[in-house]
């Protein structure tokens, strides 16, 4: 910093006011840091995992990475926004159910479901003595309708959360209760409606998608490549939405919400879009899920789901886009190796680990990371390239941001 | 032929202003208008309500009674950030900045451009918000802090900033919560070499305590006492004020 300044006190006024401006816009799509996560992700869910896994394994890695979408968007809206929700599982339930839905009409034909006394309709609601295919599961016949009911139900539904609340302004710990509660109200409200929704069982038994069958290991590669293209996209969207204004006044709203009000702005407007994108992530992955998994339940749905979510994004770095995908993958292998061998020591597993975290890294592993691995990269680069100009990088949006 | 003169065009008129708190009245009935280009100091012991007025006429908190007219229009049935977008400025009385962002990006948000969710997706960093952010960071005397983190500037520069960051907005009327509050001796200096730049072409409502830099800048001043006008008018008539005295000056 001085020695630039002291670089610039020997140039012209003219000169020294274009250079800092050029200092200044320097906002590359990702500096070098974020680039190497990128490419580094990118080697690693595009060709070591699929060379280095059988295909059941991958289709377990492909599992993990559906709350990856979820960890995504908590970024953006917790890690970011400020705003902790912990009724992600709402929405990645509403876009698995919107897929499940699809599916299951597809498998439902009447040739397939000629023993039933009504053919035609989902098993379950046959066992339900219910005759009558509901008007809102018709529209389910459409692809095309399912695709947009995936992304535009859940962004609705927490629109309607989101204007509710904020417009209120309610937030903080209240709205993280009041986000729990619609968890376990929805969870009931499936579970209740057997008829309608599968119930405790969840809609299962799905078999195609638009006539191309999904249970072969064939299908469970493709679908896994069609996921992690999609999760690069999800990913290309974040990093965009971070460093346009918008991502700089979610962090301003974090730390100082009646600022940002008095600059001009509807804080409750830009907490909606937050909430929402977090929601349309969540719903993406909610459907791929029911994808490569088959079928969907409300067991992913409540609260405990939920707030697993939240974990996954702490352990990661909830200031990180690339850390939420790394933490859901780590946390994620740990769960399926531990809690098979000690199922009840792992919640309280899981629990501490949050705490942990929380209270010893706020910054979750990407913190770790920039703490403790970056600089000696940065300090290898540095000895490679003595001379490499434009040595200032700017602080990006967030980092270093205190934990709350 | 005109009859008489024509009333006069307030910038800001609080009318029959009253503001109760379970009961106690903050802000009492209270009545004072503020002409173009008008410097105004509002003064007054400890509890008088004179936050509360500014609280009131940002919007931060709403009046039980009366009305506030800013060119016409009425205050009180506006949110927040339409009040601002009238062309309404605060300062708080702690420096209220964004420490997580640098220098630079807390200006360009307060930049009067791309306020609606959409809009800031689609703002871009052209060289009109480059330069005026420069120029205003000039004024502030931060231009060579413009890339530090704002969380790295001393009391006093984050002072400045929020008073730059108002200066961005470019408001009509621009409100200051004590300026100077906790400032060491050069930078009230400073301080008040900033303010007497930038209250050209605009009105500014003061809170200050410091009766030396009352004096220099203001063109009237407002005493307020338990929510309620004791007196008003130049400096030298409320100075001179027996009522004055006896409640504030005196002590």
């Amino acid at each position: 910093m001085s020695l630039r300044q002291q670089e610039q006190e020997g140039q012209e006024q003219e000169g020294q006011e274009q250079e800092s401006k050029v200092m200044v816009i320097n906002s590359r799509f990702f500096n070098r840091s974020e680039l190497i996560g990128f490419v580094t992700l990118a080697l690693l869910l595009f060709v070591i995992l699929p060379l280095a896994l059988d295909i059941f394994r991958l289709n377990l890695v492909a599992k993990y990475l559906t709350y990856a979408f979820v960890a995504l968007g908590l970024v953006l809206c917790w890690g970011f926004g400020g705003i902790l929700s912990l009724g992600q599982g709402v929405f990645f339930g509403l876009g698995g159910y919107c897929m499940a839905m699809y599916l299951k009409l597809e498998a439902s034909s009447v040739a397939n479901t000629k023993i039933q006394s009504t053919p035609g309709i989902p098993d379950f609601m046959d066992w339900n003595q219910i005759t009558q295919l509901p008007l809102f599961w018709k529209p389910f016949h459409s692809f095309p309708f399912t695709l947009a009911a995936i992304i535009l139900v859940p962004a609705f539904f927490a629109l309607i959360i989101g204007a509710a609340m904020f417009k209120r302004r309610v937030g903080g710990v209240y709205f993280a209760i009041i986000t729990q509660a619609i968890a376990a109200i929805l969870t009931i409200l499936i579970v209740g409606q057997q008829g309608y929704t599968g119930g405790i069982n969840g809609i299962t038994d799905l078999r195609t998608l638009h006539g191309w069958d999904i249970r072969t290991d064939h299908a469970k590669l493709i679908l896994y490549f069609v996921e992690v293209v999609l999760l690069f996209g999800c990913i290309l969207l974040a990093q965009f939405i971070r460093l346009t204004k918008l991502g700089r006044i979610l962090v301003a709203m974090r730390e100082q919400e009646d600022r940002v009000r008095f600059s001009g702005y509807s804080v409750a407007n830009f907490k909606i879009f937050a909430f929402c994108a977090a929601a349309v992530f969540a719903a993406i992955g909610g459907a791929l899920f029911t994808l490569e998994v088959g079928f969907m339940s409300p067991s992913f749905v409540g609260i405990v789901p939920s707030i697993e979510m939240v974990i996954y994004t702490a352990v990661g770095g909830r200031l990180s886009i690339f850390g939420a995908v790394y933490g859901t993958l780590l946390v994620n292998f740990a769960k399926t190796s531990l809690s098979e061998t000690f199922p009840q020591l792992w919640l309280f597993g899981l629990g501490a680990l949050f705490i942990a975290v929380v209270l010893a890294f706020p910054a979750g592993l990407a913190g770790i990371w920039a703490d403790y691995v970056q600089p000696r990269i940065d300090r290898l680069f540095a000895s490679r390239r003595p001379k490499s100009g434009n040595g200032w990088t700017g602080p990006s949006v967030a980092d270093g941001a205190p934990a709350e | 032929m005109l009859i008489g003169h024509q009333p006069k065009e307030f910038l800001l008129a609080v009318e029959a202003l009253t503001v109760s708190f379970d009961g106690f009245k903050a802000v009492n009935d209270l009545s004072f208008y503020v002409e173009e280009n008008e410097i105004r100091v509002i003064i007054g012991p400890n509890g008088a309500g004179k936050t509360t007025v500014l609280d009131l006429i940002c919007g931060k908190t709403k009046a039980t009674s009366g009305s506030i007219q800013f060119r016409g229009k009425e205050l009180t049935k506006l949110r927040e950030n339409e009040i601002v977008q009238t062309g309404v400025g605060r300062k708080f009385q702690t420096p209220s900045i964004f420490e997580d962002l640098t220098v630079f990006e807390n200006l360009e948000i307060s930049y009067p451009r791309g306020r609606t969710v959409f809009g800031s997706l689609a703002f871009k960093r052209d060289a009109v918000v480059m330069d005026r952010v420069e120029e205003v960071a000039e004024m502030i005397f931060l231009k060579d802090r413009l890339r530090a983190s704002a969380a790295e500037l001393s009391h006093g520069q984050k002072q400045w900033l929020e008073i730059g960051m108002l200066l961005i907005q470019n408001p009509d009327l621009l409100m200051l919560d004590e300026p100077v509050a906790g400032m060491s001796v050069s930078e009230r200096v400073k301080t008040a070499e900033l303010l007497n730049r930038i209250i050209k072409d605009r009105s500014v409502l003061v809170i200050e305590h410091d009766m030396k830099f009352v004096e220099d800048i203001a063109h009237k001043v407002t005493v307020l006492h338990q929510g309620q006008i004791l007196s008003e008018g130049t400096m030298d008539r409320v100075k001179n004020d027996p009522k004055v005295i006896e409640v504030y000056l005196g002590h």
